[in-house]
């Protein structure tokens, strides 16, 4: 097969950044938006081949990186991820000309978004550990530069970018090892060699470099407790950059696992996946509760990533534990349940990204307490948004729902068995899906309510006004595409199944199939999306025409009329009584109130004249996050003692660092001798 | 069965369940009345408030949206899809392909978030009150309720209703099993927690601070009134017919024929009448739980589902 397309895509990318960093500003955005569309449209078409044809696009050459040259090949299961990351970066690049007018067109930052697209195209078609590592600082180190955009104006930015640098290091440092390991065990750094030698290692190499990768790679995809960075960095990069790294760059850390895991050691043991699925079930459900209780639009947004990844995990994780048992079928289920999970999360996530964005744009705020009311001032963000949130809840016809019946399906057919451990498994599983979908479907009634319906609660809100038309469809794409995934999963089914039954090798019939209804084969599953949407449009339609014709019959007056709420017999009812996110997920904290430890403090004040009358109260409340505060905090707080000792060794004395020297020299010669 | 067929199949399930829904209210009104001592009002009360309030007038909040005037309209068309597509009268219902339990208790709660947008988006204090507390109660309510599902599937193999109720048809001792029994006890506690019946909620009560779906309705009148109240009662048949199908199947059409679907239809009204009384008179007893109680008695349905499943692969 003709490897043009792997070529089209490196240089078109690499024209872009150059564009981005070169072009006068006129013309600088656009010029890199249409070279990096040219680049994911020659990955498209390359990823599609594949996945058509089944074999590989190998690009193989000794020019570009020194010592090593460049190693590509595109397979089935990276084109998966080519793919949903060349969706994402068309739609957000297209966003990126509008919103770029507001100050997102820099030099560095038109550089950076074309090369973090283009690097992340590649990441999946690397096939050697150093041209692997490459892409992946390339992807790691341009979205930093994204995530500083504004830290000019804001000094969370550069605390985030500080954690995310920090985190991504440590992380890449544990896949450079794990890999390091896998590649000196085999005498060739190729993946394809690699493969070849992996099953003669020691069984505890294996486990060592399968750990390595899932904590590496986990920290990118923003599982628990890995995660700190996520909420972060993706809440305060711009918003397409925000998009892409929510929607695309964390499944690589996905990929990452399933390449190890999968490809490269050839599976594992059962305790592996249940380590797997460990992680993804506290990602699930960790992420789904501070989801459900943040009030910063793009940070619950960001928590929900870690909750939908914990999911794809469980998923990954269920599906190892049954082809590790010899249930097959089962097991390719679980794992196509996980891919078309990660494809709509791509999709959903980012049209919600990208409706954050926009909201950011119109009101200079993501504090869901101050916002409300933007479904009039903004209607076609506000339906955008509405259609991200019912997909990512979960909700019949929209795209999530399909992937998360599948997981259902997958670990319900994956029970027949005699093994304790998978029973344990599935019904851990079962719960953490359950409550998940239940605390995501209070997370995003809560940002679409709060958010977008009622009163404004804030001048902001109130003098928001729609974004331009070009933000407007580069959202309004992903959104249809959210639809359009929820009535025919067929359409990508098929792909994903071949690309599963690469990884897995085996070569039992593909366990999806039909086309308006899905049926798995050989299991009892069903269902037909395209049926329950139509029942539901024909219906909403009736119903609608029947409360209008009702009235109209009976009564001369007209059927609709617009009125002040009822205020239990008061006049005045302010927008500042609406509930707030905050009150709104008052009982879910309540709940989980030992899980959360938020911090509370209630400062009453009282009249000088007497106690029993008081001047002020203020209640101050916070939910940071439980795991920064109770591994992170403690840990950099122990580093910097030790760095405080450290500095009085200096203090600025020539004579002291002479001597310093001289113990030195004479350590190494004692230690040579 | 050719398509007509189905459809007639459909229709009629779904004008039993739409004309059903609040007659049932209207018995559990009266059996309530009755054995508190009062008369109360005739069975078919409830149908001629709904007949009253469409010629009335819609009123909406001035700042509300779209969101608001369709949130009725969305509870009332899932509640029919569900009704359309089900196991209540015949064992193989219209397009069986769409009767999986996890699906159609999904498009339920598309109508339950929707009609919580709605609340939110009156902009009034209530509003968030109620959708906030029936959100929490949902979320709460899902783990019991999947994993209940879950329970039922595992020895049929399979979480189609339809193929489920058959299952129990061809094989009574699967009802009994203690698996099953479990699991529809949790199932139960679901039905209360999401029809808003005590002790999770007071249906009857208009005090602010304690009620929660009433809160969210608060700002509907006239046929959007009408709607919400017509969508809950809907509901409330749909999850008691699945229950009941579930507890005991004999009576369904289980083959093709209009006389065997005639009795069908006439078992189902007379098994949720018997479900509907039992939970009225239930109501009588009982108390409504405090707000922050409430997880207490979800997660005991939680547990008794996961006994359910664990029993389920235990016997097996």
């Amino acid at each position: 097969m003709s490897n043009a397309p792997l070529i089209v895509t490196g240089v078109a990318g690499l024209a872009a950044t150059i564009a981005g960093g070169a072009l006068p500003r006129r013309v600088r955005v656009w010029g890199a938006t249409l070279l990096t569309w040219v680049s994911c449209a020659a990955a498209i078409v390359g990823a599609v081949d594949v996945l058509r044809h089944g074999d590989s696009l190998i690009l193989r050459s000794s020019q570009f990186i020194p010592f090593t040259g460049v190693n590509l090949a595109l397979k089935p299961l990276g084109s998966v991820f080519v793919i949903a990351t060349a969706v994402v970066a068309v739609a957000s690049t297209l966003y990126w000309t509008g919103y770029a007018k507001h100050g997102f067109s820099t030099r560095s930052a038109s550089a950076a978004m074309a090369l973090f697209v283009t690097s992340m195209l590649l990441v999946p078609a690397a096939a050697s550990v150093s041209t692997f590592l490459i892409l992946w600082e390339l992807m790691a180190l341009s979205s930093l530069l994204l995530v500083l955009t504004d830290q000019a104006r804001r000094e969370e930015a550069r605390s985030a970018a500080q954690w995310y640098a920090v985190m991504t290091h440590v992380g890449a440092a544990a896949i450079l090892l794990a890999l390091v390991i896998l590649s000196t065990h085999a005498g060739s750094q190729s993946f394809d060699a690699i493969a070849l030698h992996s099953r003669q290692l020691p069984s505890g190499v294996r486990a060592t470099v399968f750990l390595l990768a899932v904590a590496g790679f986990g920290s990118k995809a923003g599982a628990v407790p890995f995660h700190v960075w996520l909420p972060k960095a993706h809440a305060e990069a711009p918003g397409p950059a925000s998009a892409l790294m929510s929607g695309a760059m964390v499944n690589l850390g996905i990929y990452g696992i399933l390449l190890v895991g999968d490809q490269l050691l050839g599976g594992g043991p059962v305790w592996w996946w249940l380590v797997v699925m460990a992680l993804g079930v506290v990602s699930a459900l960790f992420g789904a509760l501070y989801a459900a209780t943040s009030t910063d639009l793009k940070r619950l947004l960001a928590y929900s990533t870690s909750d939908n990844m914990g999911l794809i995990l469980i998923a990954l994780g269920a599906s190892g534990l049954f082809a590790a048992n010899g249930n097959h079928a089962a097991s390719s289920v679980a794992l196509v349940a996980g891919l078309l999970m990660m494809l709509n999360h791509s999709v959903f996530k980012s049209t919600l990204f990208l409706a954050a964005g926009s909201v950011q744009m119109a009101t200079g705020s993501r504090n869901l307490d101050r916002l409300g009311g933007l479904m009039r001032r903004m209607p076609v963000t506000g339906a955008i948004f509405l259609v991200g949130a019912l997909s990512v809840s979960a909700l019949p016809p929209f795209n999530g729902f399909i992937g998360e019946w599948l997981l259902f399906q997958g670990l319900l057919h994956g029970l027949p068995t005699t093994s304790t451990a998978i029973v344990i498994a599935v019904l851990v599983g079962v719960g953490a899906l359950a409550l998940t979908s239940g605390l995501t479907v209070v997370a995003f009634v809560k940002a679409t309510g709060v958010g977008f319906l009622g009163r404004a609660r804030s001048d902001e809100a109130i003098l928001a006004s729609e974004v331009p038309r070009v933000m407007q469809l580069g959202a309004g794409l992903l959104a249809m595409l959210c639809v359009l995934l929820g009535l025919l999963p067929m359409l990508v089914l098929g792909a994903l199944d071949r690309a599963a039954r690469s990884v897995t090798g085996t070569s039992i019939q593909s366990p999806v199939r039909g086309w308006s209804a899905l049926h798995l084969h050989g299991l009892h599953g069903v269902i037909a999306p395209l049926l329950l949407a139509a029942g539901l449009v024909v219906v909403t339609a009736l119903a609608g025409a029947s409360r209008r014709r009702a009235h109209r019959s009976a009564s001369p007056y007209p059927d609709l009329r617009s009125t002040d709420p009822w205020a239990s017999g008061r006049q005045l009812q302010t927008p500042r009584m609406q509930y707030t996110a905050t009150s709104y997920a008052e009982p879910v904290q309540r709940v989980f109130d030992d899980v959360i430890r938020p911090a509370r403090d209630v400062d009453v004040s009282h009249a000088a004249e007497s106690r029993y009358y008081i001047e002020r109260i203020s209640y101050y409340s916070t939910s940071d996050d439980l795991i920064e505060r109770k591994l992170y905090r403690p840990f950099i707080a122990i580093v910097r003692w030790w760095g405080e000792r450290a500095r009085s060794l200096q203090n600025g004395s020539v004579h002291r660092y002479l001597a310093y020297g001289l113990f030195a020299l004479v350590v190494i010669l004692a230690v040579i001798a | 069965m050719s398509v007509f067929a189905a459809i007639v199949v459909g229709l009629v399930q779904i004008v039993v369940v739409l004309v059903g829904g609040p007659l049932l209210l209207g018995v559990m009104r009266k059996v309530r009345s009755v054995l508190e001592g009062r008369r109360g009002a005739s069975i078919v009360q409830p149908l001629r408030d709904l007949r009253k309030l469409v010629t009335k007038q819609r009123l909406r909040p001035n700042e509300a949206s779209w969101v608001f005037a369709f949130g009725p309209v969305i509870l009332v068309s899932t509640a029919v899809v569900v009704a359309g597509l089900a196991p209540l009268v015949t064992t193989r219902p219209p397009f069986s392909v769409s009767s999986d339990f996890f699906a159609l208790v999904f498009v339920l709660l598309l109508g339950s978030v929707f009609l919580a947008l709605s609340a939110l988006d009156t902009g009034t204090p209530f509003g968030g009150m109620g959708s906030s507390r029936a959100m929490t109660v949902g979320a709460l309510a899902e783990p019991a309720l999947l994993v209940a599902i879950l329970a039922m599937a595992i020895p049929a193999h399979t979480s189609n209703l339809a193929t489920l109720v058959r299952a129990g048809l061809a094989h009574p001792e699967l009802i009994a099993s203690p698996a099953r029994i479990l699991a529809l006890g949790s199932f139960l506690i679901v039905i209360l927690a999401e029809s808003g019946r005590l002790p999770v909620d007071n249906p009857s009560t208009h005090l602010e601070l304690t009620m929660i779906h009433e809160a969210m309705v608060l700002e509907y009148a006239g046929p959007d009134l009408a709607l919400t109240t017509l969508g809950e009662s809907m509901r409330l048949v749909l999850l008691l017919g699945m229950l009941v199908n579930l507890v005991a199947p004999w009576g369904i059409a289980n083959q093709a024929g209009p006389l065997w679907f005639a009795l069908g239809c006439a078992v189902l009204v007379a098994k949720v009448t018997v479900a509907g009384t039992a939970i009225a008179v239930f109501e009588v007893f009982t108390a409504k739980l405090r707000l922050f109680r409430l997880p207490e008695l979800l997660a005991g349905g939680f547990v008794l589902a996961l006994l359910g499943a664990v029993t389920a692969v235990v016997t097996r």
